[in-house]
């Protein structure tokens, strides 16, 4: 039997006001130096709590509750600084990934440390030859024995540098179509043989990061799910990545899914309304009330595409039309900022940074990260015609041949 | 081609959860409105005064229709322990079918009267409008256009947050020529002693009207969707069927977008009103915001994709694009509603 839902909050309550900091936007900027150690430590604490891992399985650390009490939890915790980061992609795409593909060694190796805040976990996935055709991946891995050997490069890889482990898509076998010859290693992130380059975002941040793998070796032991069926593991990994970055996914603690603060735009739009006078505007106020309505309306479909997705109702890849509102809110919600802002998007005193015209403006400037990251707004569109409309599928040139023989960028 | 739309594909329900009895009830009602009012039927109402057939809508209330949001002491009574649940239902299969009939302002006055209404009142009026023999329209504000005005025995009167009840005998009608081939409006006139007072503030009444209204946009939109999808798959364009083109493939996945999003805010706000929320007006006028300006886009966007056909009085699709844009500017635009939404926010204007 679980402990009553009241009384699991009412505990929550307590021990989140005795044990952690509360949020503010200085504590949670995403470029800050040094933020990662900090959530490493945060998430230490609500390990020690025993609130970590609410919804992961109780034979690897978590507690194995029903979602109703992590959501509980997040409701608890939004007036604190959580760690965040750990909620994407740590937990809620490649652990969550690991549960349902990973071996029992392998859960008990990596989900408990993962909970504990040891580990951060990236997705070693695109590559500079290209994103949206994950399939098409080039990186090599040759069996030789026990081991693979890993040859390559990843890129876009968010929070690299600063992580421990990635899931990493490699081609085993070149003499098949391209979903069939592909595995999805286990892959520590610091060790000889990987070279990790960070790359300066358009906001400045150095999130982005570019991996060289010269002969890495990777246990056989490694490897997630089947060798040369790694699709069908990175199709999964795919629909936790839309779930949680749709706002649906179980294993999220917290209100927020990462170092993104979009969630936060709607206060700043309030506050800069304020901040400029604007409360009489009737345009203003117009647009307070639009992005108003797009965060009620998000809240709304996430709850129906969820409960549709559980109950069989909906199609799984239904997670792709959460992930297409959500970024094109993102599109809408920055362009209203940017027009009741005016020129204090422009330019900021120097001694008050995080006013609400440079978050609202540097939001703007990175607001396509999010119609990229995680599958492009095209791809979504592309999922939700074809596999949740029955749509026919786009003409491809390279389905049913040896992947050796594809044309690719390059040449 | 005749490119009519009887053949009518099962239509989604605002809810993806029904209980066993709020299926059974929406199929009764999507079985009888399929036999009833036929496109073809809907059609033939163009020419009539009230556009809706007497006999017809007293046979929806022997279904229910007008049952749900009378208590049972009235002689009502709901399936759920909310009647607005179930008669979201009945308005969305309305939307789907452009079906006749006065259900917004019926449900709306019904529900008044059952809640705030003197005995005298209750006796007057109830068993009538429960049975279809009477209607009643919903004067909100002062000038509006009055949905059913020239059709209603009795009028609730709201201005200013205060309630009175009306016989038609007291108010002085002038029928109006109307958008939506079957949805009759009119300019009431009433002065300001006739009738007797009742309860309410128009508060809840503009919350029901507003949710039968996006549940019925949401049936309107989700049918010219369906169908829409399936014209694409049939009709082909240089070799291949439209619907194999990309561009209009992503047109389509951002209109299914819309189109639950639009669902999940209806179902949010039939809910916010049967659980008494305490933000129910903002939920409310966020479903209206949303559907109303975005459901005259899909479907317009759905005339586009059928080509030269789609602008025809011949084909249906108008009738759809008729009461969407009706829907749109009865009981508040999407705009005035922001407005409603922004007073929460930064305060009154
Ligand atoms: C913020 C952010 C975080 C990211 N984090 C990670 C990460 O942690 N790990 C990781 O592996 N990757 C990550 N990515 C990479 C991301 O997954 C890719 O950028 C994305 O998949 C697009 O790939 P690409 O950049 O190579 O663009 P391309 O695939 O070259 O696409 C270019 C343009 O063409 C469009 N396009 C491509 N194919 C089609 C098609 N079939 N139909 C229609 N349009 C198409 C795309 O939508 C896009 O607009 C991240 C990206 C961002 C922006």
């Amino acid at each position: 039997m679980s402990e009553p839902i009241e009384e699991f909050r009412g505990r929550a309550r307590a021990w989140l006001n005795q044990n952690m900091p509360p949020l503010s936007p200085a504590a949670w900027d995403r470029r800050a130096e040094g933020r990662r150690a900090v959530e490493r430590d945060l998430q230490r604490r609500v390990w020690d709590g025993g609130f970590a891992g609410i919804c992961f399985p109780a034979e690897y650390g978590g507690l194995g509750l029903a979602p109703e009490y992590q959501d509980v939890f997040s409701d608890e915790s939004a007036p604190y600084d959580m760690p965040f980061t750990f909620n994407l992609p740590t937990f809620s795409i490649l652990a969550a990934t690991l549960v349902d593909f990973g071996t029992h060694e392998q859960k008990l190796r990596h989900l408990p440390a993962i909970l504990k805040g040891d580990e951060l976990w990236v997705q070693f996935l695109s590559e500079p030859s290209g994103g949206s055709d994950l399939a098409g991946c080039l990186t090599r891995a040759d069996r030789d024995g026990d081991v693979f050997v890993l040859n390559g490069s990843k890129i876009w890889s968010s929070g690299a540098a600063e992580s421990d482990y990635a899931m990493c898509l490699a081609r085993t076998n070149w003499d098949v179509p391209k979903h069939r010859g592909l595995t999805i290693f286990i892959l520590k992130i610091h060790q000889p043989g990987v070279k990790v380059e960070q790359i300066r975002q358009v906001d400045g941040s150095m999130e982005f990061c570019q991996e060289f793998f010269d002969d890495v070796v990777v246990p056989v032991t490694d490897v997630v799910g089947e060798i040369d069926d790694g699709w069908t593991v990175a199709t999964r990994l795919l629909t936790h990545e839309r779930s949680a970055v749709g706002g649906h996914s179980k294993y999220i603690s917290g209100r927020s899914i990462g170092h993104d603060p979009s969630n936060d735009d709607d206060n700043t739009i309030v506050q800069l309304v304020r901040d400029l006078g604007l409360e009489q505007d009737r345009h203003a106020r117009q647009l307070v009330a639009e992005a108003q309505v797009r965060q009620m309306v998000s809240r709304a479909l996430i709850d129906r595409v969820s409960r549709g997705i559980a109950a069989g109702a909906a199609s799984p890849a239904s997670g792709a039309i959460l992930k297409l509102f959500l970024a094109t809110g993102v599109m809408r919600r920055t362009e209203i900022g940017l027009d009741i802002a005016g020129e204090v998007a422009a330019a900021w005193p120097v001694q008050e940074p995080h006013t609400p015209g440079q978050i609202m403006s540097e939001m703007s400037l990175w607001r396509q990260g999010i119609s990229l990251g995680g599958g492009s707004n095209e791809i979504q569109r592309n999922i939700i015609s074809e596999r949740v409309l029955g749509m026919p599928r786009e003409y491809a040139a390279d389905r049913e041949i040896p992947y050796r023989d594809v044309k690719r960028t390059g040449g | 081609m005749t490119p009519l739309l009887d053949d009518r594909v099962a239509c989604a329900a605002v809810e993806l959860d029904l209980t066993e009895d709020q299926a059974f009830f929406a199929q009764t009602t999507r079985k009888f409105l399929a036999a009833e009012c036929s496109i073809t039927a809907v059609r033939a109402l163009e020419s009539s005064d009230d556009g809706f057939d007497r006999d017809y809508w007293r046979r929806g209330c022997e279904l229910g229709w007008t049952s749900m949001l009378v208590s049972e002491a009235d002689g009502g009574g709901s399936l759920s322990d909310h009647g607005i649940l179930d008669l979201v239902l009945v308005a969305e299969e309305m939307g789907a079918a452009v079906a006749p009939g006065p259900l917004v302002p019926v449900s709306v006055v019904a529900s008044t009267i059952s809640a705030h209404g003197s005995p005298a009142q209750k006796r007057t009026w109830l068993p009538g409008l429960l049975s279809g023999e009477l209607i009643a329209a919903w004067v909100s504000g002062d000038g509006a256009i009055v949905e059913a005005g020239a059709q209603a025995d009795v009028f609730l009167v709201t201005v200013d947050g205060e309630q009175r009840i009306v016989a038609a005998a007291d108010a002085t009608i002038s029928p109006l020529v109307g958008l939506d081939l079957v949805r009759r409006f009119a300019r009431v006139e009433i002065s300001a002693d006739a009738g007797e007072p009742i309860g309410g503030d128009g508060e809840r009444e503009l919350q029901i009207a507003v949710a039968l209204q996006s549940a019925e946009t949401c049936g309107a939109m989700q049918r010219i969707f369906d169908v829409t999808l399936e014209y694409m798959a049939d009709r082909y364009s240089f070799g291949r069927p439209l619907s194999s083109y990309q561009a209009l493939k992503h047109r389509v996945a951002d209109n299914k977008m819309h189109l639950e999003a639009s669902h999940a805010i209806a179902t949010a706000a039939a809910r916010a009103i049967a659980e008494d929320a305490p933000d129910a007006n903002e939920v409310v006028s966020a479903a209206k915001s949303y559907i109303g300006a975005i459901a005259t886009e899909l479907i317009q966007d759905c005339v586009q994709l059928h080509g030269g056909i789609g602008v025809t009085w011949e084909h249906d699709l108008h009738l759809y694009l008729r009461r969407a844009t009706v829907n749109r500017a009865t009981y508040g635009t999407p705009t005035e509603h922001r407005e409603r939404i922004a007073a929460t926010i930064v305060g009154a204007a």
